[in-house]
């Protein structure tokens, strides 16, 4: 009946929207049984969006999935994991407060009658965790584990519900050096036993010691897949990962640059490795460039006062700055841009005009204590007009306005104040294209004005084309630096992929 | 525009409407000592309900109110009748305790980041207790000065503008500025909208924390301060479930319990509703009292239910 009985996984056309924008399209490869394949891309590429089409979280809009030749479809990832797939998330699905038997075989514990029957869960928890060389009890509870053991739990589990396909997403990313022997020793044997390993890593080193194949996306795209990984070197991924037609919504143009404002020293906050040094000078652009987990956030978080530093010194245009939250960052003049604006950059139940005004308040000059009304209304008509934020009245919900709009009314906020320095977490995460050109230039205009700029950014071209100098970060180390002029997706990708590559 | 005031306006037309049919049923409705009695006995109740509105809009709660009332009251008859204490004296003592119970259980729902609900109720049983253990008798007041402002009021026509009427309406006032004019209110209503986006804007989010429920607690402390003016009388027993009718007021009144919405005047609405249900079964003479509550009941429960309805239209836009 089927044409390929050697692939047992195929993806065939595979595509998934997200209010309109595309996360995966057309996306086409397949897998044979006792085969390690490596997914990578950049972020965003889609390599998770297709995990969860695969295990039904998602419903592809276009496509279909087939496994041993029959096209299957899942209601829900409990569905798929009844059919054999099994998807092990870096954030483990698991519960602390329950036994490890309990987690294995949650939602189908055994039982005899109406109860459960503790004494075949037991027996049977025991034998799954045996299979695996794990020595722990099954009784005891999950919370007691390390990171790495309760991944061996989740897989203990696949492993109960007779998964043939088991997939990875960064599964080494919290586990230390012996629990990753461990794991791959695992894998290999489960390679052994003739299941399909689907694992995604942004390790190079990793990819080449235990996978057989690579298959590489790209902005949501199948680019290639490597059949044989001993024929294949890193660069040769890195640059098959890159290289997309830029289209230029960018309008980059090099500006003068003053006097340093923002200088960190040997800061350490956590999520970083080592203490990190970084000059923005006034006019400046500095794109922070990293893959997720780098430390890019954290490190911003940081400066911002938003997660305690541990160590090193802020300061702002040449005077030490201690700060403590981020009521101290505002204050003198340091002002930040959250990447998830939704959960921490508006007041999503309050009007435009609150959310634009909540740090730039006023009082009135008649009664200090009575905040000035008439001239929160006439700065908040003046940002709107300014900066074109789109919004019938001032009155509106921000949360009805779309993403674009709602940075703008963000900036608008912090354009209300004195500002010295501003920094960006993923300033276009969610906005469309031609809002993007849009928030660019107001990041121009801010730089042009005498502001420091700091933008962080998962989104290569985008570091590429705003920045004049991009700062690569990797494992929450500050790597490598690069020029405008300089700097290509592939430099930077290098840089905050491969090891040693700096050297 | 409208959607974000239908709550409040459908409170205010209840009110009237209400008030209205009482008016039809009952001629004496109409009288200025209707009114004034209506405010007079449902003061108590409004102070503590503007202090429940801000912990509510905050996003939090504050289930302690009702045993800070007793307290008060207790704490205020033991220090004029037993140490001879001026009532004057008495009353400063009792809005510092507040003051201080609110600074307590506000650091601790800041600083050790438990939820409201837990700390408050805590703090009720502790406040509650302790008042027993003051006294588990009731204490008349037997005080000239107590006289003296229980006498005094506004005549308006047959009826009298009460001074716990007036000091009810100051602080409702007082609240409505505060809260929809003031800093301090704009923060409130940041740390209910979004505390993580209010924390990285600059909102000082301990220090309001800590504020609200001082705020809440202190003017608990003044209702008791009215609640003994006006049964010249202290009692553990006093004002048990109180904080339920406040958190109901508050509800009524168009405040979302989830937080970042609400409205002040929608508060004293609430509270006047619940008062007119009362007044209007005591005057019928034939309904049981429990009318109230099966009545309140089932405003709250509609309130609700308008509530969710909004915010699933409001995102279906």
């Amino acid at each position: 009946m089927t044409q390929n009985r050697t692939n047992y996984l195929e993806f065939e056309g595979i595509s998934k929207n997200f209010a309109g924008v595309a996360a995966l399209s057309g996306v086409s490869f397949g897998c044979a049984e006792g085969e390690i394949h490596a997914l990578i891309g950049e972020n965003g590429a889609g390599k998770s969006t297709l995990l969860k089409c695969l295990a039904g979280n998602y419903a592809p809009n276009a496509g279909r999935i087939i496994i041993d030749g029959r096209p299957v479809k899942f209601d829900s990832t409990a569905d798929a994991l009844e059919k054999g797939i099994a998807i092990i998330y870096q954030e483990l699905n698991l519960l602390p407060e329950s036994s490890v038997e309990e987690n294995i075989f949650l939602g189908q514990l055994p039982s005899k009658g109406w109860r459960i029957d503790w004494k075949t869960l037991h027996a049977d928890a025991k034998k799954a965790l045996e299979r695996l060389n794990l020595d722990f009890s099954p009784s005891i509870l999950l919370k007691s584990l390390s990171i790495g053991q309760r991944q061996m739990v989740e897989i203990a589990k696949a492993l109960t519900r007779n998964a043939k396909i088991i997939a990875f997403d960064e599964p080494t990313s919290s586990l230390s050096s012996r629990e990753i022997e461990r794991l791959f020793a695992v894998i290999a044997e489960l390679k052994a036993e003739g299941k399909i390993i689907l694992y995604v890593s942004h390790r190079m080193e990793e990819i080449f010691r235990i996978c057989d194949k690579i298959t590489v996306f790209k902005d949501g795209k199948f680019v290639v897949t490597y059949p044989d990984v001993k024929k294949v070197t890193s660069e040769m991924l890195v640059k098959s990962m890159v290289g997309r037609d830029v289209s230029n919504i960018y309008d980059y143009a090099p500006r003068d640059h003053g006097q340093v404002r923002l200088e960190i020293n040997n800061f350490l906050a956590p999520g970083l490795k080592a203490p990190a040094d970084l000059k923005v000078k006034g006019g400046e652009i500095v794109g922070l460039f990293g893959l997720v987990g780098a430390g890019r956030s954290e490190l911003l978080k940081g400066i911002f006062g938003a997660a305690r530093s541990t160590a090193g010194e802020v300061f702002i245009d040449g005077q030490k700055a201690t700060i403590k939250s981020p009521i101290d960052a505002i204050t003198r003049g340091l002002v930040f841009c959250p990447e998830d604006r939704k959960s921490d950059g508006i007041l999503g139940i309050h009007s435009v005009r609150d959310n634009i005004n909540i740090s730039a308040r006023r009082n009135s000059l008649i009664c200090r204590l009575i905040i000035n009304s008439g001239w929160e209304k006439s700065n908040a008509a003046k940002r709107i007009s300014d900066l074109n934020i789109k919004t019938p009245t001032d009155l509106q919900l921000i949360r009805n306005l779309s993403g674009g709009n709602q940075q703008k009314a963000i900036l608008g906020r912090w354009l209300s104040e004195n500002i010295r320095c501003i920094m960006f977490d993923e300033p276009t995460r969610g906005i469309d294209v031609g809002a993007k050109n849009e928030i660019y230039n107001l990041i121009y205009r801010l730089a042009i004005s005498g502001i420091a700029v700091i933008v962080v950014s998962s989104d290569l071209p985008e570091v590429l084309g705003v920045s004049d100098r991009i700062v690569v970060m990797r494992d929450g180390l500050i790597v490598g630096e690069l020029t405008h002029q300089e700097a290509t997706e592939e430099k930077a990708l290098e840089l905050a992929m491969i090891p040693d590559a700096a050297a | 525009m409208i959607r974000r005031y239908l709550p409040l306006l459908a409170t205010l037309a209840l009110l009237v409407i209400g008030y209205v049919i009482c008016a039809f049923e009952f001629k004496n409705f109409l009288s200025f000592r209707v009114i004034g009695n209506l405010l007079t006995d449902n003061a108590f109740l409004g102070i503590t309900a503007v202090g429940m509105t801000f912990a509510v809009i905050s996003g939090g709660i504050d289930l302690s109110v009702g045993s800070v009332i007793a307290f008060t009251t207790i704490l205020i008859a033991v220090l004029v009748q037993w140490y001879g204490v001026h009532p004057l004296a008495a009353f400063a003592v009792a809005l510092a305790v507040g003051a201080l119970i609110g600074a307590g259980m506000g650091s601790i729902i800041h600083y050790l980041r438990l939820p409201p609900f837990i700390v408050t109720l805590t703090g009720m049983f502790l406040i509650r207790g302790i008042s027993f253990q003051i006294s588990t008798e009731s204490i008349g007041i037997d005080h000239e000065f107590y006289a003296t402002l229980t006498d005094f009021g506004l005549r308006i026509g047959r009826g009298k503008l009460s001074l716990l009427a007036m000091i009810m309406l100051a602080v409702v006032a007082a609240g409505t500025v505060l809260l929809h004019r003031m800093r301090f209110g704009a923060n409130v209503y940041a740390i209910g909208g979004n505390i993580a986006s209010a924390k990285l804007m600059g909102v000082p989010v301990p220090s309001t924390t800590v504020r609200i429920y001082m705020l809440s607690s202190t003017l608990a402390a003044l209702a008791g301060i009215v609640f003994s003016l006006y049964t010249t009388a202290g009692n553990s027993l006093n004002c048990v479930g109180v904080e339920l009718d406040a958190i109901a007021s508050v509800v009524i009144g168009g405040t979302l319990l989830t937080g970042g919405y609400g409205f002040m005047v929608g508060t004293l609405a609430g509270v006047l509703l619940q008062g007119l249900i009362q007044t209007f079964i005591t005057f019928d003479g034939t309904l049981s009292s429990w009318w109230t509550k099966i009545i309140i009941g089932i405003l709250l429960f509609s309130f609700i239910l308008l509530q969710r309805l909004i915010t699933k239209f409001g995102q279906k836009k």
